[in-house]
């Protein structure tokens, strides 16, 4: 009997075996890797809807999908699950040993649904919603309403890949990847599972997507040259660019994994959340809330921030995001902050929203295996106030063993994860 | 080494008020008990429409308030009743490791605007256009915040200061069920040791109403029993809900010198792709377990049925099976009172089952199929059983203190 590998804390440790991704960049981690690394940008002109009267008009949508499900975030779901549980050669073809962790956005009918409703029903009935409850009843067209289920992305992903119990359609806005793969940790942890299946997907790029976040000045409206809208860190950022992706974690207790000679690609050594009581779109402005979540990260981590070799940044390009961020940063992690390379994949996939935590940490590990961090493009008007080594414009050939992911999301989110090469 | 998890604060808003003793009141003291319903409001749909609050006295601030749409409202009034309830308002160092997990589907649309999207958008000769141009002049900013479901727990970070770790689940009634499971599981394995759980749902909203209508599940006109309803045809009356619970780990309780309204065993969520008989199996592996941990135990059921035909004729089936068995006792069908509550079902009925145990009595019933006799015992301890609507099965065991 092998001796039991623990953490600082005596728990089990948690591994990455599996990993999967879709982005606009491309399917699977092979096409995203080297997009990243060449610097290459997935954002581009809308051409899915028409884009009058819209003030941002680009985003990194995915438009080279078949999607078979009418769901697009169920079919990219789908292959970056399925991607992860191939790559990590656990249990059998729809037989996933362990629990699904899924970060989804809210469901609703769409508004071709919600005409094609109205125009078909009685006139004489005034009321929208009275008008369309009545040809709704009548059609009784069960499959559309399961889609908007909120457990039915997950319930599908469930069917599909057989992981065990009951699975948790999660959200905590843009925190959300990184919330999966806390439940996934946290059941590890508990001994309850060998494995977890944690999953986020998200293709939110409907008008009124864009209008909502329009509204909240969130967005980029830097239209004019697509590829170079996002550009967390620099001066002139003005806002995320919203974007649609995926990406898909086996986690695994270390010493399951090693048992069955699966290969541990890394390991979670820390994960921390908290909810910022300060506002509903904006962080504390004394950072609090944020520097508070990065301290109980590396003490749940059992590590000081001085071992982190690599930060990977929520950096969404807002100007509020990206100035917290470093502000918060500089407090835990004092003078060496600027000689920890810290990039934003975010500037060239744009923001995956309810998935982005989860693509992150993908690209978190990849980063390690590969000795090359991927840069922070689009960085060409420095700004004085965020004195950081971005690995500006071009990817970097670097060593790192340690790397610091950070979420933060509407609602006063705030997620970050340690992930290393070894355990401790 | 697992620690015990105990009850200790409770919110509760319904069509039949507001805290503990209006529902102990109006479901347990009241002979008959009398369900609160508007039938007129939503027809052909009748609705157990919320009581009114007074959303000030939970959420003093008017620009917090006006963040919010009513869904929100609610869910952050009665995280507060939960919050006063267990003695931790206010109680910055706790708030501060109190421990989020609410149950949230999405927030109101504003039905004016797709009214007048509606309306229009037949008869422009640009639809897509005419649609991005309504939206960007008439929806309000803050509307988009109003419609995260996440944004319950934002605003009860926000208005109340709990700040601890903050989860929210999606998935209709499973979503509940496994809110309640985790922190259980959670504050039993040491990884949290006070948590807020619950969730909240309108009725009086339409667009929730569409969902139900599209589905085939709503049920039309006056309630009528939901045991008698699968011979009808089948349909769920939605209520508006808001529930909320204060878990606790013994020892932190123990500290302050909390006594708890009773003590939360096992939670166990599970699923099945509902093909007849499929949820009976789930179930089935889970009261065993339940029912092993209950002991010697009398045990009472509350169940989540709503009427819906086919989860609700088995459930019936099976329970009918138990009760011949003399698994156990005396089963109560909450949604008779509360109406189908969806995000709020699970919480709502565990924290009805822990004030139960509490008042050591057990609840009357409405039910006129003959399923639901009155208790000639209270019960030892109580089984929470949800079904979904669509999926998932959930069930849970309170115990006295």
């Amino acid at each position: 009997m092998a001796s039991k590998v623990r953490d600082s804390r005596g728990r089990p440790v948690v591994a990455i075996t599996g990993m999967g991704v879709v982005s606009s960049l491309g399917v699977g981690l092979d096409e995203n890797w080297s997009a990243l690394v060449a610097g290459r940008s997935g954002i581009k002109r809308i051409t899915r809807f028409p884009t009058e009267h819209l003030r941002t008009t680009v985003a990194g949508t995915i438009d080279f999908i078949e999607d078979d499900k009418g769901d697009l975030k169920l079919a990219i779901g789908e292959l970056a699950a399925d991607e992860a549980v191939r790559m990590a050669r656990i249990g059998t073809p729809g037989d996933f040993p362990g629990p699904l962790y899924t970060a989804i956005p809210p469901v609703e009918l769409g508004w071709a649904a919600r005409r094609r409703l109205y125009d078909a029903g009685d006139p004489g009935i005034k009321d929208a919603y009275d008008r369309m409850c009545a040809v709704a009843e009548g059609l009784n067209d069960r499959s559309q309403f399961e889609r908007v289920m909120y457990g039915y992305v997950s319930e599908k992903l469930a069917d599909r890949f057989g992981t065990k119990g009951s699975p948790i359609s999660l959200t905590t806005a843009c925190a959300s990847g990184a919330t999966a793969i806390q439940l996934g940790i946290e059941a590890i942890r508990r001994g309850e599972a060998a494995a977890a299946l944690c999953v986020g997907t998200d293709c939110s790029v409907t008008a009124e997507e864009v209008v909502r976040f329009s509204l909240l000045t969130a967005l980029s409206t830097a239209n004019a040259v697509p590829e170079e809208a996002a550009k967390p860190f620099s001066k002139n950022r003005d806002g995320f660019v919203i974007a649609e992706g995926a990406a898909a974690l086996v986690l695994e207790d270390y010493d399951a994994a090693v048992a069955r000679g699966a290969e541990v690609l890394a390991v979670i050594r820390g994960a921390a959340d908290q909810n910022d009581d300060f506002h509903r779109t904006r962080a504390k402005p004394d950072g609090s809330a944020m520097i508070d979540t990065l301290r109980q990260t590396f003490d749940d981590a059992g590590m000081h921030p001085d071992e982190i070799e690599y930060i990977n940044a929520h950096g969404t390009g807002t100007p509020e995001n990206d100035k917290m961020e470093c502000f918060s940063l500089e407090a835990v992690f004092g003078e060496r902050l600027r000689g920890v390379p810290i990039s934003s994949n975010k500037s060239m996939i744009g923001h995956t929203l309810t998935s982005s935590g989860a693509l992150e940490a993908v690209f978190s590990v990849k980063t390690m295996q590969s000795g090359i961090i991927p840069p922070t493009i689009n960085y060409k008007v420095p700004d004085p106030t965020i004195n950081l080594d971005v690995v500006p414009n071009q990817a970097r050939k670097q060593k790192v063993a340690t790397v610091l992911s950070n979420s933060f999301g509407f609602g006063g989110q705030n997620a970050c994860l340690i992930i290393a090469a070894e355990p401790a | 080494m697992a620690r015990e998890v105990w009850i200790t604060g409770i919110g509760l808003t319904s069509s039949l008020g507001e805290g503990t003793e209006a529902h102990w009141q109006a479901i347990a003291v009241a002979d008959p008990p009398r369900p609160k319903v508007d039938a007129t409001s939503f027809a052909p749909y009748a609705i157990h429409p919320m009581v009114p609050l007074e959303f000030e006295k939970q959420i003093p601030k008017g620009g917090d308030r006006r963040q919010m749409e009513n869904w929100q409202r609610v869910g952050t009034y009665t995280a507060g009743l939960a919050l006063d309830d267990a003695g931790i308002s206010g109680n910055t160092e706790i708030l501060a490791n109190t421990n989020m997990v609410v149950a949230a589907a999405g927030g109101e649309r504003d039905l004016m605007v797709d009214q007048t999207i509606l309306e229009g958008v037949g008869s422009a000769p640009q639809p897509a256009e005419f649609i991005n141009e309504r939206l960007s002049n008439d929806l309000r900013p803050t509307l988009f915040l109003a419609q995260l479901p996440n944004l319950v727990a934002g605003n009860i970070a926000i208005v109340h200061k709990v700040t601890g770790s903050s989860r929210t689940f999606m998935g209709e009634e499973l979503a509940s069920v496994s809110a309640v499971e985790i922190a259980a599981r959670r504050i039993a394995a040491d990884q949290g040791d006070v948590f807020l759980v619950g969730g909240a749902i309108l009725a009086e909203r339409k667009d929730v109403l569409l969902v139900l209508a599209g589905a085939g599940w709503g049920w039309h006109g006056d309630p009528v029993s939901v045991w008698a309803r699968p011979e009808k045809g089948g349909g769920a009356t939605l209520g508006s809900v808001g529930a909320f619970l204060v878990l606790e780990a013994r020892e932190h309780a123990e500290k302050r010198g909390r006594t708890p309204y009773a003590r939360l065993g096992t939670v166990l969520s599970g699923r099945s792709r509902r093909e007849p008989g499929q949820a009976v199996a789930v179930a089935t592996g889970q009261f065993e377990t339940l029912r092993r941990e209950a002991g010697d135990r009398s045990l009472g059921v509350l169940s989540g049925a709503t009427g819906i035909l086919q989860p609700t004729r088995e459930e019936r089936d099976w329970l009918a099976g138990l009760k011949a068995e003399g698994a156990i006792d005396t089963v109560r069908a909450m949604p008779n009172m509360l109406g189908a509550s969806v995000e709020a079902s699970f919480p709502s009925m565990v924290a009805l089952a822990a004030l139960s145990l509490s008042k050591k009595a057990f609840y009357r019933s409405i039910d006129d199929t003959g399923f639901e006799p009155s208790a000639t015992t209270v019960p030892d301890a109580i089984a929470v059983n949800v079904w979904g609507s669509w999926r998932g099965e959930g069930m849970g065991l309170v115990l006295p203190a």
